[in-house]
């Protein structure tokens, strides 16, 4: 089952997918053109990564780190399905970053990673904004670089974790104006899924609808005003952004 | 009297009530009240921090600051957030983990964003503030500020608030307020909102420059530097001029319980 949260004519809909279109909770049938795509849930404590694929790591010339290099973000971030995101024009290095977002269902604390998975309700896609040019070396990444007003855009759809068969086995791609920037498997991340909530939950209780951004592998290149940017996982959709000049 | 916004623990909504400083008690409904209320936080969006913006903590790593792993002082406001399993209200216990012997006390002004603030400017920043209160930003101790400390930074319990929120026109000189931390009765920090690197308004400004605030959000001003560190057992009182006074007390995580294994 997907599910997104969607806009319509002034309200506020839970919508599912159709062979064509999609359908609202209200029973209406509408094409995905149609409505205002919101974030497919209303994050709580929101979780990134940073540096957890090696090949990105290495990218960035950092070593892979020891213990998960997490940060957090706030409400403001989060932007839906064909929202915009601005690009500042004194900004020399702007990159997408396309990362499998985990949702947790249920309170965790001090969760072994055996039974991480039972924790988790679904799996959406993130597309995590740097802008490189405001990184400082205080709390690396601040959050000026990571937590800028619409610059995470989230979803289409929430997908129930039931659906998703190897979560640490899917397929990541970045396309900027239909062309293939960045490509990776979820299989390379150097903290999987279940370390990642065995982590976290060992110092701090985990809520339902947090979420945690699980880090983008190798492919990171500078946008530009106007280029689309299209994340894709393997089983879970396609998230459309489009960089804007127009402060948000 | 002062007008504040308090939220007593066992209700919905929040009450309206007078504040009398040099007494310590308040008054609700035209009673003056005797401190049978528990209080929750009064806050309960999302609470950012403000890292190094005491010009005698940036002052302490002056050498530091041009070296490695930081290479340059920091420009823009650092920022952090407290989430909101790190939120609780005066009164309350904090639990300190299992395998630490200290915690160090993060003795905040906290202001409460009264509308949305987006692109304020520096003179138009205060009208933005619904009012202040006093947040208690516990860590476990760590030296370096390289990586964003979430292990360290946000525990449950870590972010004691309140009791109140004074309104903003209580305090008509916010970067002029003395701030107390007394430990089991014995004064062990003060500090004063003078020395801010970025005062109220300014950082106000250079914060929305990046990020919106939304109503409810609330910006903590900073940590003195010397932040006292606490023990299993202890008593903590943050006294803010003006504002009011927040206690809570710090036990062993065992012993507050809650905690699943």
């Amino acid at each position: 089952m997907k599910s997104a949260r969607v806009a319509f004519e002034g309200g506020i809909y839970k919508a599912t997918e159709l062979s064509e279109g999609i359908q609202l909770d209200n029973g209406r049938q509408v094409a995905e053109e149609e409505v205002v795509w919101l974030p497919p849930i209303e994050p709580q404590t929101s979780f990134a990564l940073g540096l957890n694929y090696s090949d990105h790591a290495s990218e960035l010339s950092f070593k892979a780190p020891e213990e998960p290099l997490v940060f957090l973000k706030g409400p403001n971030t989060f932007v839906g399905h064909r929202g915009k995101t601005y690009r500042p024009s004194d900004v020399t290095h702007m990159h997408y970053e396309c990362e499998l977002a985990v949702v947790i269902g249920r309170e965790a604390k001090n969760v072994k990673k055996e039974e991480a998975y039972s924790y988790i309700t679904g799996y959406t896609i993130a597309n995590d904004y740097a802008i490189r040019d405001y990184l400082e070396n205080y709390y690396r990444p601040n959050l000026r670089v990571k937590n800028r007003d619409h610059c995470t855009p989230i979803g289409p759809w929430l997908v129930d974790a039931a659906e998703i068969q190897d979560p640490m086995n899917l397929a990541l791609r970045t396309y900027v104006n239909g062309e293939l920037v960045q490509e990776g498997s979820t299989k390379d991340m150097i903290f999987d899924i279940p370390e990642l909530i065995e982590y976290l939950s060992s110092f701090m209780t985990l809520s339902p609808g947090d979420l945690i951004l699980t880090g983008t592998p190798k492919g990171t290149v500078d946008t530009k005003v106007g280029d689309e940017v299209i994340t894709e996982i393997e089983g879970l959709g396609r998230l459309v952004n489009t960089i804007t000049g127009e402060p948000s | 009297m002062p007008k504040a916004k308090a939220k007593f623990s066992g209700r919905l909504q929040m009450q309206e009530i007078d504040v009398y400083l040099k007494e310590g008690t308040v008054q609700w409904n035209g009673r003056v009240d005797s401190t049978e209320h528990t209080w929750d936080s009064p806050v309960s969006c999302t609470i950012y921090g403000t890292l190094l913006n005491y010009q005698g903590a940036l002052d302490q790593m002056e050498e530091a600051l041009h070296q490695d792993p930081y290479k340059s002082p920091p420009k823009a406001p650092i920022l952090y957030i407290k989430p909101k399993n790190t939120i609780t209200g005066n009164q309350t216990v904090i639990p300190m983990p299992e395998e630490v012997s200290e915690l160090e006390v993060g003795a905040c002004l906290g202001l409460v964003i009264g509308e949305k603030a987006s692109r304020v400017s520096e003179d138009e920043a205060m009208s933005y503030i619904a009012g202040y209160t006093i947040v208690n930003d516990i860590s476990v101790p760590h030296d370096s500020v390289f990586r964003p400390a979430v292990k360290h930074k946000a525990r449950d319990g870590f972010c004691p608030a309140g009791p109140w929120i004074m309104e903003r026109d209580e305090v008509p000189a916010p970067d002029n307020l003395t701030i107390r931390v007394y430990v089991n009765g014995e004064c062990k920090q003060e500090n004063h909102t003078g020395n801010l690197v970025r005062s109220v308004a300014q950082l106000l400004s250079d914060v929305t420059e990046f990020m919106t605030l939304e109503k409810g959000d609330t910006l903590l001003v900073g940590i003195p530097e010397n932040p006292p560190r606490v023990k299993d057992g202890d008593q903590i009182r943050i006294e803010i001029e003006q504002i009011g006074a927040l206690e809570n007390k710090v036990k062993k995580e065992a012993a507050v319980g809650g905690v699943k294994s």
